[in-house]
């Protein structure tokens, strides 16, 4: 795979990267370089290792019992896992499959409560600023900003993955993950989160991982396609999708298997 | 034989198909025919119905006749001595005088402070089983410990009360300058507190487990500590379900009787302080009964009864209606 990204705006960059679960190797030396304030994709068929090396990321992947990883994971030039998870989490936000706005908070405590979680203090009109801010970036400003203080429940699910959007925008991280973030939603909503990924992008780094290929194609500058725990293909999307230089990439987007 | 395989295979959902779909009239006279088993469906499922009505309704009646029997059991009592009976200090069944004063004192204190000091540990034990250590032996050895306790016979924690916790507690009382008896309300508090842990902490655990952990991934995505996540998402979660535990372990506390009579000293005097000897409701019952030996002492008693299933409702009630606010909260 060649590189043609400069160096110093790669963000994330993965070297021999491994993920297991107990002993099931899931994801095989993988080796990435995400370039700043680009959308990737991450596509492949179900099992494939798509979502754990997400989870690898922003070191979500530790938390589940009997999860462990080898290799090099780096933020601009920081190895993640020197890190404390803690400052990770909060440099790399997280955006679930399912809306999972925090029922017992209102939309506003919602949107700040990375900072309530962390017990970061903030002046009322900072407050006030990061929550118009969030959710204005995330389009959803207009349609709640009369019952802030209802519950975050209230809202469609396509509202809610907005609001959970908002609630990771509002930390100001650099990198956003977003796993499956429309596979929960209708078709409307699923566009309207896909708009906002170009809005996203110029503040942002995302990644975002997907099972459709349509999806993939539509949103992402670069495409990662990963099979059976080993990335496959990572290339522009536009040259992935018209000139897939692996066979099994060439099969995926043809649809000889899903 | 070709038309019972049918007649097995048909559900209704497929009859009722077929009648709709079949214009003809012999096809209608065969679906007809087939009718039979969910017949037998329907008659099976009414029986079922019926079944779970009518122990719904023996369950209602057996709380309404016990009730039922308090208040005419106690009628003798309350007719003589009125209203004052339950703010009357003094309890002398030889001078004919009953107050129930001391006995309500001593149930509320003994309970509450049984509670108080039950809490930290059955919120910990659900916290530590049901979040941070769901697996693996140690959990599994805890949460059995924890079970048993509610297993073992009340009359065993009596003994042990007496044996063990009565000697450290007169020690104790010894040297903070109390009068030294051991026997108490604070020595039946100790008992009820380890008697009702098991309540809540059985609740809460399985609480905690089922909070979404689509939550408290979202909030370890927002960089939120193992801590953070209990305190701003597990606890918010499940705070009506801890507190019904809560109030489950009460309910067990106001009635516990066995262990209490054991060690709480049978004094039928208004306790000063929590290390005074006392009595509690269940327990001048489980005491006095047999020894009852005038109607209006007898009655005087069952009014007592009366009196803590009352104060046991009343709780429960106020119980309900803190867990709906929460709950809607």
């Amino acid at each position: 795979m060649e590189s043609t990204i400069v160096k110093d705006s790669v963000v994330i960059k993965s070297r021999d990267f491994n993920a297991y679960f107990g002993t099931n190797h899931v994801v095989k030396n993988v080796n990435i370089d995400i370039p700043r304030n680009q959308v990737v994709a991450v596509m492949g068929p179900s099992g494939c290792g798509k979502t754990t090396y997400l989870r690898c990321i922003n070191r979500m992947h530790e938390l589940i019992p009997g999860a462990s990883s080898r290799g090099e994971m780096k933020i601009n030039d920081e190895d993640i896992y020197e890190m404390h998870p803690i400052f990770v989490r909060l440099k790399i936000g997280m955006v679930f499959q399912r809306p999972n706005p925090f029922p017992n908070l209102s939309i506003y405590d919602n949107v700040i409560a990375g900072y309530k979680l962390n017990g970061i203090k903030l002046a009322r009109t900072e407050r006030d600023r990061i929550v118009e801010h969030s959710l204005t970036r995330v389009a959803l400003w207009n349609e709640v900003k009369d019952s802030l203080n209802k519950k975050g429940s209230f809202l469609s699910g396509g509202q809610q993955q907005r609001l959970c959007i908002a609630r990771a925008v509002a930390m100001e991280p650099e990198v956003l993950l977003f796993d499956e973030p429309t596979s929960a939603l209708d078709p409307i909503s699923t566009s309207t989160v896909e708009e906002l990924f170009h809005e996203l992008k110029t503040n942002y780094t995302l990644i975002i991982v997907t099972h459709n290929m349509q999806q993939a194609a539509r949103v992402s500058d670069r495409t990662a396609f990963f099979y059976l725990g080993e990335l496959v293909e990572y290339d522009e999307t536009k040259t992935m999708f018209t000139n897939p230089k692996d066979n099994r990439t060439q099969n995926y987007i043809t649809g000889r298997f899903s | 034989m070709d038309r019972s395989v049918e007649n097995d295979a048909i559900t209704r959902s497929d009859l009722s198909l077929r009648v709709i779909s079949s214009a003809g009239a012999g096809q209608l006279v065969k679906a007809k025919a087939k009718t039979r088993r969910p017949f037998r469906q329907i008659r099976t499922e009414n029986v079922f119905k019926r079944t779970l009505v009518i122990m719904g309704i023996l369950m209602v009646i057996l709380v309404l006749g016990i009730l039922l029997t308090l208040v005419v059991q106690s009628l003798p009592s309350i007719k003589a001595l009125g209203p004052k009976y339950l703010w009357g200090k003094v309890w002398d069944p030889v001078q004919d005088i009953y107050g129930a004063w001391p006995f309500l004192l001593g149930t509320l204190i003994s309970s509450f402070l049984a509670l108080f000091i039950s809490i930290p540990f059955s919120i910990a034990v659900a916290i530590f089983l049901g979040e941070y250590y769901p697996k693996g032996w140690l959990p599994n050895l805890l949460k059995n410990t924890v079970e048993l306790i509610a297993a073992v016979p009340s009359v065993i924690y009596g003994f042990w009360g007496l044996a063990v916790l009565v000697p450290i507690v007169r020690n104790f009382e010894n040297k903070i300058g109390v009068q030294p008896v051991g026997v108490g309300i604070f020595s039946s508090s100790l008992i009820l507190a380890v008697m009702i842990i098991p309540y809540a902490a059985s609740l809460g655990r399985s609480m905690i487990q089922m909070v979404p952990s689509t939550l408290k991934e979202a909030a370890y995505g927002l960089g939120a500590t193992r801590w953070e996540v209990i305190r701003s998402v597990v606890l918010p979660y499940t705070k009506s379900g801890l507190f019904a535990g809560i109030l489950l372990s009460l309910g067990r506390a106001l009635g516990e009787t066995m262990a209490v009579t054991m060690v709480i000293g049978n004094t039928s005097i208004i306790p000063k302080n929590i290390f005074s000897p006392g009595n509690t409701m269940a327990s001048v019952i489980a005491n006095e009964f047999t020894e009852a030996d005038k109607a209006v002492y007898l009655s005087a008693l069952i009014e007592l009864g009366l009196v803590l299933f009352l104060v046991t409702v009343v709780i429960n009630m106020i119980g309900k209606k803190i867990i709906d606010r929460f709950t809607t909260e």
